[in-house]
């Protein structure tokens, strides 16, 4: 009896068969790939701002430090947003006129909070605490970048939970002296991971298995 | 509470009543599988018993087959069953969608938020970090020392004052459920005069417009009803504004206050007194049906001292020991050392003669079966003279508590530095309420009332049936009416006002022992609330005035700014607390008439407020309403009580609804109550330990006009209640109707199937033997499991429970709700053992069906070191952490149900349904923001309050130190007055909870599982007279 399938229906047959699984493969890495692209983390993308507040001017040029604003961070969960009276303090002297900050003298005069948009946004199931990684000597770039050089601030780190982990793992990469904390310009010198291991003792770090405990950030 | 209850009250309806014999398949299935309890059988079978059985509940007992295969399923069978109407082929369709689009639910960008900060940030607030304010709640003549915690200037949970001496730092259920009440959406928000909303303004002109007439006639017309008045402002402002209209009358109606008291201390005295006790002092308490440990004046402190007296260690091994005689049930009766059902009007004739037998002259004679009782209690009390009291319940006569002062003078309890001593009165004004009332009743009848002030209360709804207070309401030209909800009074007032919350106010309040606390607000009224000192001031000459200037007016006078700060920073007012007094009673209770004992044919029908709802105040509360009573474990409904024989003789029963698929749902006989000439209509539930004869009727149901949680619950038992009998009545029926009605009882969920959960001896065993607890307990060795061992290097956390001290007075479990943002379900979904409580309160009996000793076992996470429910997480949504605890993972889990399944425990609840409100903005303020508030399909648990672990930890290693023992306490922890839970580090030897664990007592449940939990429990001890035999215990017996 003749063959009905041509020889060849064993090749198309296996192309099929392995380019659909191949095809399969490939989506789901895509898929991956997005989820964990700046697309869905908002990962390096400037956020337009209600007023065109410029961290790079502040910090890097005038040298204000972080905590003159950030008033909470050494002691809170939250670092602490500015309320109006703190941009007045100097901006009732300092370009009192300009235009492009009368959304600050309007909130003074009316009262109503200016609204920031949220540029590191957690889960609400995820409890982050600014006070206790400051006071372990981790540093404000290490999560937000050089916010010194960004005329409106960006998301510098993905904020997804592999990201959290790499660094509960292993906190001794980022560690620095307590005074360099506020540091935006710190760079890990070459011996990191000797003077990060003699920080981690001195800091009373908790053990990996405790830093990477589910409650240690979920509750 | 409004929405979170409601609005699964609509899913489930109103339990309609359930008639046997009706066509409707439905009911028909029910009705064919309902099992009826046999209490004769039950009874033989205890008879035959020997050595120490548990048990919980009647059905458990008599052993039915069918009863047993229910428990053997641990969600029943309909509560996986879908029951909304969608057909098969659409829920395919709904299916496949939703499995095809599941993928995509977590992509797409994340919303744009924003960050909205202060324009003036207030001093000393960090965003972040929670504020603690002192406060007080007042409740009825009674006040309660707080501490709130408040995040960004929202309360969100209380706590006890520890400064306050009605508190010592604990608090009860009713002030731990106050902040729903402060947020519920169902409150009245708007000022109203005859339905039409009105501005405040236009009140204070109508206010201001009656003062020509009121002074012409000297406000002749002018009547003003209050509660009981412990403000010492309001007093001082109504007093000065019958000075200023002298033919105007003050009068007080507080439903669920007790003239007894009053009358009682006027009637031993001559003068209206304040009785305040010393239970640490006491080593025997004899109690005439006082429920001083669960409610009334200063319980919360009596709850402190007298299980700090009563606490066992390896050394110390005194305890006092306390009689109750009750008709009902009570949290102090289930922890007495002697608990004896007693008609309430027997209790009298008890004191009577316990007085004639301590030689206070009198003669009375007892049942031959209580002469025993009788004789022991008597030598205990004169061999403890000077360390002893009597105290009499609140709802007893005058006379019982006139007694009760009585033999308290003459065994010296009263003398200077003794167990009990008199001050002035904390209420302002003392009076007779019932008359009060009638006396306002008859002035409005006889048209002598022109404009009529109700400040707070809900007469209408509360006053004795037959004062027919509403006909005489509609006399008066003129009423107003201040109050939290739109209630059955407003309706009947042409002016409503909504009144503010006491976390909204400024006022003033005294606490049992007379100490004075500022009520300062957390936050500013909600719903445009004003208090009783703005309504009054809007009536006197001053109406300008502020409630805040008002009450530091009352008080800063001679003292400086600082002074005023402290008593705000403190809570407490200091070196306010009356002096005691010195006064002899020179009452003979001779002097008494013979008293006529009752008919014991006759039914005796008591009134109590309700443990959960009080007086009906709390009936819109979800959290109270949905919190099992703690003898009864009813929830969302109230039902006539009466005792096991009682029910027998009526023909009455309930039935556990077994494979209609209801754990919790309960049909009982429907009965109709006739007395003092009025009907209701009730569910019967039968109560072991319940005195025979006694028909209890609890008050605070069947608002017409609460809110939507609150309104057409269970019955209205105020119906019946007559000014004849407000507390008990005689000389009424019941009859059963033949229908039944479905009630929700949670002791019927979660059984453990008789296993040795609780154990308990009496102290002589206990020093016989402490390590009794762990008599033919199987406890396998550590090493005997397949698991990999977790080291706990640094904190391990652990828990110790000691059932001596549980009284069951649920403040642990709305605390728990309060702190970790539980969801409550509604009837309907208790009835399928879905509701959410992390900390339940297990109520085990032990000993005879009529007169049972009563156990409570507080059960949350175990917190097992060999986890079963880890083991069986197919997603790793439950995980150990370093530190010993089982870890919740809500945004991993799946919803399998596998981690619940395999749990021995039956701690982890399941959220079948979107069970909380994400809607309603006041509930969202509620909130604890340290929790995350879970959605449907969620398993959660508790978890040792980890929140308040890891806050205090990070705070400490910014310290550089470790954490100290006591520096974490959890919600259930702060709440107990008995100090019953204690929370810390077990692997510090020096830790209080460690010390309890090496505690021979120390026992763990289950333990034959090797599950190795970190909560242990400490076994009962009771104290009972050795004099006295166990009632129902066989001779030779003696355990």
């Amino acid at each position: 009896m003749a063959q009905i399938f041509h020889r060849s229906t064993n090749f198309i047959s296996r192309f099929t068969l392995f380019s659909g699984l191949f095809l399969v493969g490939l989506a789901l890495l895509v898929l991956g790939a997005i989820a964990r692209s700046p697309y869905l983390t908002n990962q390096n993308i400037a956020r337009e701002q209600p007023v065109q507040f410029s961290h790079k001017h502040h910090v890097g040029d005038d040298g204000i430090d972080c905590r003159y604003c950030h008033t909470s961070v050494e002691t809170s969960a939250y670092a602490g947003i500015p309320p109006t009276k703190t941009c007045m303090n100097c901006h009732s002297v300092l370009f009192s006129n300009a235009e492009y900050l009368e959304p600050v003298r309007e909130s003074f005069r009316t009262g109503k909070s200016i609204q920031w948009v949220k540029v590191h946004r957690m889960p609400d199931y995820v409890y982050f605490n600014h006070s206790i990684h400051i006071n372990k000597g981790v540093g404000c770039s290490s999560c937000h970048g050089q916010v010194n050089q960004m005329p409106l601030v960006w998301q510098a780190s993905p904020l997804l939970m592999n990201w959290c982990l790499d660094c509960h793992r292993n906190p001794e990469a980022v560690l620095r002296p307590r005074e360099q904390v506020f540091n935006m310009d710190w760079k890990a010198p070459a011996d990191q991971a000797e003077i990060g291991r003699a920080l981690a003792t001195e800091y009373k770090l908790r053990t990996t298995a405790e830093l990477v405990s589910c409650s240690t950030c979920h509750r | 509470m409004g929405a979170e209850g409601h609005r699964h009250e609509h899913r489930g309806g109103e339990e309609p009543e359930v008639k046997h014999d009706a066509h409707d398949p439905c009911t028909e299935e029910l009705g064919s599988r309902v099992y009826s309890l046999d209490l004769a059988a039950i009874r033989e079978r205890l008879a035959k018993s020997t050595g120490k059985e548990y048990w919980r509940s009647l059905e458990e007992l008599s052993g039915n087959p069918h009863f047993e295969e229910l428990l053997h399923r641990e969600f029943p069978r309909q509560a996986s069953e879908w029951d909304e109407s969608v057909d098969r082929r659409d829920f395919l369709k709904l299916m496949a969608a939703s499995l095809a689009l599941a993928g995509l639910s977590g992509c797409g960008r994340k919303p744009e938020e924003t960050i909205v900060p202060y324009v003036n940030q207030p001093a000393g607030m960090t965003p972040g970090k929670p504020q603690y304010y002192a406060t007080a709640m007042p409740l009825g003549a009674d006040a309660i020392g707080l501490l709130v915690e408040s995040h960004e200037g929202r309360p969100t949970k209380i706590e006890g004052n520890p400064d306050h001496p009605g508190s010592l730092g604990a608090t009860n259920a009713f002030a731990q459920a106050s902040i729903l009440g402060l947020y519920d959406p169902d409150r009245s928000q708007v000022l109203t005069y005859l339905g039409e909303i009105r501005a405040w303004s236009s009140f204070l002109e109508s206010a201001v417009a009656t003062a020509p007439m009121l002074k012409a006639t000297g406000g002749a017309g002018l009547r003003i009803l209050t509660g009981s008045v412990t403000s010492p402002t309001l007093a001082a402002q109504l007093r000065a504004l019958l000075a200023q209209y002298p033919q105007a009358k003050w009068h007080q109606w507080e439903t669920a206050g007790s003239d007894g008291a009053r009358e009682g201390g006027k009637l031993a005295f001559g003068r209206y007194v304040n009785t305040v006790y010393r239970p640490a002092k006491a080593n025997v308490i004899v109690s005439l049906d006082s429920d001083f440990l669960g409610s009334g004046p200063g319980h919360v402190r009596y709850a402190k001292e007298f299980f700090r007296r009563r606490k066992l260690s390896g050394e110390h091994a005194e305890m006092s020991r306390l009689y109750v005689l009750e008709p009902t049930p009570s949290v102090t009766g289930a922890v007495a050392d002697h608990s004896i059902p007693m008609k309430a009007s027997d209790v009298g004739l008890f004191a009577r003669a316990l007085a004639a037998k301590l030689g206070l002259g009198g003669s009375a004679s007892v049942p031959a079966e209580r002469e025993k009782l009788l004789e022991a209690a008597a030598a205990d009390l004169q061999k403890h003279r000077g360390a002893s009291f009597v105290i009499a319940g609140e709802y007893q006569p005058a006379e019982v508590h006139a007694l009760a002062h009585a033999i308290n003078q003459a065994l010296l309890n009263a003398a200077a530095g003794g167990t009990v001593y008199y001050t002035e009165p904390v209420e302002m004004q003392p009076v007779n309420h019932l008359e009060s009332l009638r006396e306002l009743c008859a002035d409005m009848d006889a048209g002598r009332v022109d404009t009529l002030l109700i400040l707070g209360g809900n007469p209408v709804y509360d006053a004795p049936h037959d004062l027919d207070f509403v006909s005489k309401l509609k006399k008066a030209r003129l009423s107003f009416h201040l109050s939290q909800y739109f209630d059955e009074t407003s309706e009947y007032c042409q002016w409503h006002i909504p009144e503010a919350h006491y976390l909204e106010s400024w006022s003033d309040v005294r606490a049992f022992d007379g100490t004075a606390s500022v009520v300062q607000p957390l936050i500013a009224p909600l719903y445009q609330g004003k208090t009783a000192h703005d309504v009054i001031g809007a009536f006197s000459d001053k109406p300008g005035l502020s409630s805040y200037e008002r009450v530091r007016n009352t008080w800063v006078g001679g003292h400086t700014e600082k002074d005023w700060r402290k008593w705000l920073h403190d809570g407490v007012i200091g070196g306010t607390a009356f002096a005691p007094m010195a006064i002899t009673s020179k009452w003979n209770p001779a002097s008494l008439l013979p008293a006529k004992p009752a008919p014991a044919d006759q039914l005796e029908f008591i009134f109590r407020p309700d443990p959960s709802v009080y007086d009906g105040r709390f009936a819109n509360n979800g959290w109270l309403q949905e919190l099992p009573k703690p003898v009864s474990k009813l929830t969302w409904d109230n039902a006539a009580l009466v005792s096991p024989k009682t029910a027998e003789k009526l023909g009455l029963t309930h039935r556990a609804a077994w494979t209609g698929g209801e754990h919790g749902q309960i049909l009982s006989d429907v009965v109709d109550v006739d007395l003092a000439g009025s009907k209701v209509t009730a569910a019967a539930w039968t109560l072991p330990g319940q005195a025979d004869g006694v028909v209890t009727l609890p008050l605070g149901y069947g608002r017409s006009k609460s809110g939507q949680t609150g309104t057409n619950k269970g019955f209205n038992a105020y119906v019946v209640r007559a000014s004849t009998g407000i507390w008990c009545a005689t000389g009424g029926t019941l009859r059963k109707t033949g229908l039944e009605y479905p009630l929700a009882c949670t002791q019927y969920h979660h059984n453990m199937e008789g296993r040795e959960l609780v154990r308990s001896a009496s102290l002589d065993e206990y020093k016989h033997n402490p390590n009794f607890a762990h008599k033919g307990a199987e406890e396998p060795p550590k090493e005997l499991t397949l698991y990999k061992e977790f080291a706990y290097p640094g904190y391990a956390w652990g828990m110790a429970i000691d059932l001596a001290s549980c009284n069951g007075c649920n403040a642990c479990v709305v605390a728990c709700v309060s702190e970790n943002n539980i969801a409550i379900v509604g009837k309907d979904q208790v009835m399928r053992g879905r509701e959410m409580h992390w900390i339940r309160i297990d109520r085990y009996y032990e000993g005879s069906l009529d007169s049972p000793e009563t156990f409570f076992q507080p059960v949350p996470c175990q917190q097992c070191e060999n986890a079963p429910c880890e083991q069986v997480c197919p997603v790793g949504a439950t995980l150990h952490s370093a530190e010993g605890l089982n870890d919740m993972v809500y945004n991993r889990c799946v919803g399998t149900r596998y981690c619940s399944n395999n749990c021995p425990y039956k701690v982890r609840r399941f959220n079948f349904l979107r069970f909380q409100d994400w809607e309603t903005p006041a509930l969202k303020l509620m909130r604890n923001p340290e929790v995350t508030v879970r959605s449907r399909g969620v398993m959660e648990k508790c978890t040792y309050c980890v929140q308040r672990i890891n806050n205090a930890r990070i705070e400490v290693e910014k310290e550089n130190r470790p954490i100290r023992d006591g520096e974490i306490v959890t919600a259930c922890e702060a709440a107990c007055p008995a100090e019953a839970i204690v929370f810390g580090n077990a692997n510090d030897p020096k830790s209080r909870v460690a010390k309890l664990k090496a505690q021979q007592r120390n026992y763990t449940i289950l333990a034959e599982l090797n599950a190795r939990p970190r909560t242990t429990y400490l076994a009962a001890v009771r104290n009972p007279n050795p004099e006295l035999e166990k009632p129902g215990t066989p001779p030779g017996d003696k355990r």
